[in-house]
């Protein structure tokens, strides 16, 4: 057996046999060494640290050659304890854990977990028409950005760096969008208990109207690259299978479900925020397969466009609505506004509280340290994120803070069909089923 | 339930009067039928489906427009199994553990939430336990997608799901003390050290109520 002293590999014996630690360097070496033992049976930690796992994922494979013959997920290097830390925080300093949970769908997260709170309060229909459709119209434009990321991220772990930069390209449109509207480019906690945070700023429309049109024109250039290309489709066709009795089994909701040709949609299925007003299709494939989903991504951005002009020309109509509800015990005290510097307290609002009305101050002082109270029960809501069946479980004591927040995320339950996809399959296969089951590790581990 | 004082003093020669104030909760109680909406035909079914309804059906909660059901855990995988072949709900969307420190004999919750596809249906099952006896069936059997949200809610709360193919912890390390999403485990519970100051941890720090 031949000795290298390469820094960055090295290996050592162990109970469960010879342990090899490559972190680059030189694999001739490594491929020399291995070769000498008789064993066909190798282990590989794929992850948590590698470019191609869609984030901090660990990929245990167990492998004959280039076969995989049993696959594992370590998840939980993500794990900050968002749950735990709401407990401890008013429910309206909620939205502010929750958004950075699945780091690519925040407005998912901030509205699924606001829809649960006023459920709690009893106000669900007292949120303003306005507010309603600002929330669907952020959600589209996050839906179409995550979906960015999936096909952009997607395309470059199987090697195609071109439909990266467009992919990146079209999401920046939209983050200058949502920076417009809340200030943020993610992480904005924009959706509040109650409506939003803030009115859309003026001429914001006309920006939005003109970024569709962008979209719309742009989203022909990834189109273009992939659907149909062979080299993408001998990469993705047959590939990552998962058919709807193991969907089901597995709970697996979203485009993996949509690929088995079932059009299960929580926007038609069990509409929340309106949805049962907007005209739009839902794309589906009976491929079972990556290439399917992939293909009902492309197609969901189509749709979500239509959804967002939608929402503009209800928004036309809508203008001088308040976008928080009129009950000044659960509304979010300050009215913020995008100033030169930024966002901050409009000094209308300053000037009120500080200097004329005493009510004003106690409220806003009450609100901000203490908050509401909720009423004691649980609730379940759930919304169809990007990723699938985005559910939020809430337990309110009737206190000024929540007694339980748990999430259940699509990408942590989505993640667990990654055995069966990938199973059987070729070691280069699983780059491709992860990246269609489309796991954000941030809403995984949370 | 019930919580005592507010701003967090305590043990002060506080003289505001926020100290000794007392919040009970009072948890919603058992709901008669009719349930309303769909929850009497679910509840129907499952009764002509499984004759013991009566005897594994602790208590029906419907509350802001959603059903619980309150299972007694020995029944737990019978009633699942019925939900799922019978009734058709298809799919366990996941499970939530609560800690309840001051419901004696039944401190932690399981919760399932259930949804059924082809009846367009949602519902919720609820397990209680006692803090020393933390046994739950796992329903992995039933719904194979549990199989994480099960080792979620035991590495957070503890509770044992019996049968597990492989009940280990899923988010933190495996060598982890306690469970972190339990009451009395404090948030965060170590100090912070940074260049030789000590920040309290968040657990110590003063909250408000």
């Amino acid at each position: 057996m031949t000795t290298f002293t390469d820094p960055y590999a090295s290996s050592q014996e162990t109970t469960e046999g010879r342990v090899y630690s490559v972190t680059g360097g030189d694999w001739d070496a490594l491929v020399t060494e291995i070769g000498a033992t008789k064993e066909e049976r190798v282990v590989v930690n794929m992850g948590p640290q590698h470019p191609s796992t869609h984030g901090v994922l660990r990929l245990i494979l167990e492998l004959e050659g280039e076969t995989i013959t049993e696959t594992r997920c370590g998840i939980g290097y993500l794990h900050t304890g968002i749950e735990k830390n709401t407990e401890y925080r008013n429910w309206t300093q909620g939205v502010t854990f929750v958004t950075r949970m699945d780091y690519l769908s925040p407005i998912f997260n901030e509205t699924a977990y606001c829809l649960g709170v006023e459920k709690l309060l009893g106000i669900t229909n007292d949120v303003t028409e306005r507010a309603t459709v600002i929330r669907v119209m952020m959600m589209e434009f996050n839906r179409i950005s995550s979906h960015m990321v999936a096909l952009g991220t997607g395309a470059l772990e199987l090697g195609a760096l071109s439909p990266m930069i467009f992919a990146f390209r079209e999401r920046e449109k939209v983050l200058d969008i949502f920076e417009l509207v809340s200030g943020l480019r993610m992480n904005m906690a924009y959706v509040r208990p109650g409506g939003v945070a803030q009115d859309l700023p003026a001429g914001a429309l006309s920006k939005i109207k003109q970024t569709v049109k962008d979209l719309r024109h742009n989203f022909k250039d990834n189109e273009k690259l992939l659907v149909g290309n062979s080299i993408w489709i001998k990469r993705t066709q047959g590939i990552g299978y998962l058919d709807l009795a193991g969907c089901t089994t597995l709970g697996i909701t979203g485009p993996v479900l949509r690929s088995t040709g079932l059009a299960w949609d929580l926007r038609k299925a069990q509409p929340y925020c309106g949805y049962e007003d907007y005209q739009f299709d839902i794309p589906t494939t009976d491929t079972c397969d990556v290439y399917g989903r992939f293909l009902i991504r492309m197609q969901e951005l189509e749709q979500s466009l239509r959804i967002i002009e939608q929402c503009v020309a209800k928004l036309e109509k809508l203008e001088g609505q308040p976008v928080m509800v009129a009950d000044k015990k659960i509304a979010w005290p300050s009215q913020l506004s995008v100033g030169a510097d930024g966002m901050g307290n409009s000094l209308n609002h300053i000037r009120e509280i500080m200097g004329e009305s005493m009510e004003a101050l106690i409220h806003h002082f009450k609100l901000v340290t203490e908050g509401f109270r909720v009423p004691a029960g649980q609730v379940y809501t759930a919304i169809e994120s990007p990723r699938g069946e985005l559910g939020v479980n809430l337990v309110s004591d009737g206190g000024t803070r929540p007694y339980r927040v748990h999430f259940r995320d699509p990408s942590f339950n989505n993640l667990q069909s990654t055995a069966a996809m990938c199973e059987g399959g070729q070691v280069a296969d699983v780059i491709a089923a992860v990246a269609s089951i489309d796991p954000v590790m941030g809403g995984v581990d949370r | 339930m019930s919580e005592k004082g507010m701003f967090g003093v305590s043990g002060s020669g506080d003289t505001s009067g926020f100290g000794g104030l007392v919040n009970s909760t009072v948890i919603t109680g058992s709901t008669q039928r009719p349930f309303g909406a769909y929850f009497d035909q679910v509840a129907d079914d499952l009764e002509r489906a499984y004759p013991l309804f009566s005897d594994a059906i602790e208590k029906v909660i419907v509350d802001r427009g959603e059903l619980t059901l309150f299972v007694k855990r020995d029944r737990l995988f019978e009633v699942a199994k019925i939900l799922r072949d019978e009734l058709r709900f298809e799919m366990c969307v996941g499970v939530n553990g609560v800690h309840y420190p001051n419901e004696s004999g039944r401190e932690l919750h399981a919760i399932y939430s259930l949804l059924s596809i082809t009846r367009n249906q949602r519902i919720r099952l609820e397990v209680s336990v006692s803090d020393q006896d933390p046994h739950i069936p796992s329903l992995v059997e039933v719904w194979a997608g549990t199989n994480w949200h099960e080792r979620e809610t035991y590495d957070m709360f503890g509770i044992i799901f019996d049968n597990h193919p492989g009940l280990t912890r899923i988010m933190m390390p495996d060598d982890w003390p306690g469970h972190p999403q339990r009451k009395d485990y404090p948030l965060g519970g170590i100090d912070i050290e940074y260049k030789g100051a000590t920040v309290p941890a968040p657990s110590e720090r003063r909250s408000y109520r």
